[in-house]
């Protein structure tokens, strides 16, 4: 008997896996059948996955956490045991704005340090304020994007003006003029650049080589209610990761992808993040990125409590939570590895044997400790060379100059 | 109690504000949510915030309830949480009810009970309407087929629909699917008219 699941998405590049699961038959293989539900913001998709109109949603990392820690409305425990992709996000901007920054598009991006200082530059030379879109508070794209703003004296609450947007407006609000730039997954980014309305700026995986994206969130209650369940779901989205990841299969990827029922936009658009084949300016040779957006190579999808306590910790840095012990364990705890490896316990996936590790430590792949298989994982750096330490949130945050 | 709703549908936000006047809400506005509208509403100051569940505006409007120090009174989604039932409700038919610290429950349940039955009365005249939308474009298709059968068979009108009735009859089919084969058919053959 095939067990029907709800869940709910975002039109995005990274829901890629969810899809994949559906249309490539992984989920029927594990007798289920996706009802995947397209939303166009981020707080419905919370309320329908809150309010159980759904099982589980494509979730923002860092909202998963602020749901859990009651930072946003709709307060709810909320699990994530399974991510489904690092990496995806990029910065563009105004061409008006741009020119101000390094020409070369190719030397921009490979340089991030050098942009930000380029880019606080710029701002002093802008007729105001610039006006960054951003697709919500809560979002990885934010604290990304506020970590390197900050990373050259930029205070992204004074300096520039941060407006929440959905991906799906990001394209308009510019071409409307009522933004400069925006911060968003694909395939909005390069939707902007293709009409001619902006360039590339800076990409997510050159902020933090392995940054942490979407999960997959259940209701925690949910989740501890429907373990065999889980695990299925586990078990089918590993495949369909695996099979997303491979280049072999992106042109068919990216087809399904762009079905009006999904993400709605030109497949070509949405290829060039798959393939890691960026263009940064309409008309220009691509930039080749390849771990632009990664979904199971190297433990991608391993949920480690590590990167659930650094999006804590930023949304300590910003302010937005008050840093306590009960705080630090509630937020770790929303990362569930646990269940992970219960339930991808028998299938070939590799499995990182520790659930926390340094974040931003590794210049170079790395082998490292492994359950089953052999497993490297990427390299992992902040571009500003800073190391995350899990047991030493303190001294980290800390080490941040206040900007204000 | 000043009641704010945010639509971008014409009918659909007269169709609730008609509502809550007949039950006595006098003090109603109406923001699309374009351009700068976060910043009427917080001119506005209002006690309740109904808005689409769909709009993708609503990242942006509770950006605005966090960051705003021209609300007086922190403003909450509607949670009561001693009624799932309501807020199920609500959620099915698609509202989304932003309310003012401190207003009591009592106030806020028949506004959110008042939205609930709008909406869904909306989604009803836009299925009736989006129903009547494709007879239209059936009949379209039908009288394309019957002109079809008309000329390459020399039938009248009424024989041309007495045939294409048995023939949906016969295959178990809707009449329009049989007169849309024909179209297609007749297209490919290069008899199209």
């Amino acid at each position: 008997m095939t067990t029907p699941l709800k869940i709910a998405f975002l039109p995005l590049t990274d829901a890629a896996v969810l899809v994949a699961a559906q249309e490539r038959g992984f989920a029927e293989e594990e007798g289920l059948r996706l009802d995947l539900i397209r939303t166009t913001s981020w707080a419905t998709l919370r309320d329908r996955l809150v309010f159980g109109q759904v099982h589980a949603a494509q979730m923002l990392a860092p909202l998963a956490v602020a749901v859990t820690l009651g930072l946003s409305q709709q307060p709810a425990a909320l699990a994530a045991p399974y991510k489904l992709g690092v990496n995806g996000n990029m910065l563009v901007m105004a061409s008006d704005f741009a020119k101000a920054l390094e020409p070369d598009v190719a030397a921009r991006l490979a340089d991030p340090l050098g942009t930000a200082h380029d880019f606080a530059a710029a701002i002093g030379l802008w007729r105001r304020k610039p006006i960054i879109g951003v697709v919500h508070r809560f979002s990885s794209h934010s604290l990304m994007l506020r970590y390197w703003l900050a990373s050259a004296g930029v205070d992204p609450d004074k300096d520039v003006v941060l407006r929440v947007l959905p991906p799906s407006l990001t394209v308009e609000a510019m071409r409307a003029g009522e933004i400069d730039g925006f911060i968003a997954g694909e395939p909005w980014g390069s939707a902007a650049v293709e009409a001619g309305l902006a360039e590339t700026v800076a990409i997510g995986e050159r902020i933090w080589r392995r940054g942490v994206e979407k999960v997959l969130a259940f209701r925690e209650s949910w989740l501890e209610e429907n373990p065999e369940t889980v695990d299925r779901l586990l078990r089918a989205l590993a495949r369909a990761a695996a099979w997303c990841d491979d280049p072999a299969h992106h042109g068919a990827l990216a087809d399904l992808l762009a079905d009006p029922r999904y993400v709605d936009q030109p497949a070509e658009l949405i290829g060039r993040a798959l393939n890691g084949q960026i263009v940064a300016r309409a008309g220009e040779a691509p930039i080749a990125n390849p771990d632009f957006m990664l979904f199971s190579r190297e433990a991608t999808s391993f949920p480690w409590r590590s990167q659930a306590l650094w999006i804590y910790s930023q949304l300590v840095r910003w302010g937005m939570v008050e840093h306590d012990a009960a705080s630090v364990a509630k937020a770790g705890g929303v990362f569930r590895p646990d269940v992970y490896r219960q339930a991808l316990a028998d299938s070939d996936v590799a499995m990182p044997g520790a659930s926390m590790k340094l974040e931003g430590a590794m210049d170079l792949p790395l082998a490292v400790g492994s359950r089953r298989g052999e497993l490297t994982l990427g390299p992992d750096r902040f571009f500003d060379g800073r190391v995350f330490d899990p047991d030493r949130i303190e001294d980290y945050l800390a080490g941040f100059a206040p900007t204000g | 109690m000043r009641i704010v709703i945010i639509d971008d549908s014409g009918l659909r936000a007269t169709v609730l504000e008609e509502g809550l006047r007949e039950a006595g809400y006098d003090d109603i506005h109406i923001v699309p949510p374009r351009g700068a509208f976060v910043a009427r509403l917080e001119r506005m100051a209002p006690d309740v915030v109904l808005m689409d569940l769909g709009s993708p505006s609503r990242d942006t409007l509770e950006e605005m309830l966090i960051v705003s120090r021209a609300l007086a009174k922190p403003i909450a989604m509607f949670v009561d949480q001693s009624d799932d039932s309501m807020f199920g409700a609500a959620i099915d038919a698609g509202v989304s009810a932003y309310v003012v610290d401190g207003l009591r429950k009592e106030r806020v349940k028949p506004v959110l009970e008042l939205a609930v039955r709008r909406f869904n009365a909306f989604a009803k005249i836009q299925g009736e309407l989006d129903e009547a939308r494709t007879a239209l474009s059936d009949r379209k298709i039908i009288d394309r087929a019957k002109s079809i059968l008309m000329n390459q068979r020399s039938l009248s009108e009424q024989d041309a629909y007495a045939l294409l009735r048995s023939s949906a009859m016969n295959q178990g089919k809707k009449i329009v699917e049989v007169a849309q084969a024909l179209i297609t058919a007749s297209d490919l053959l290069g008899g199209g008219l």
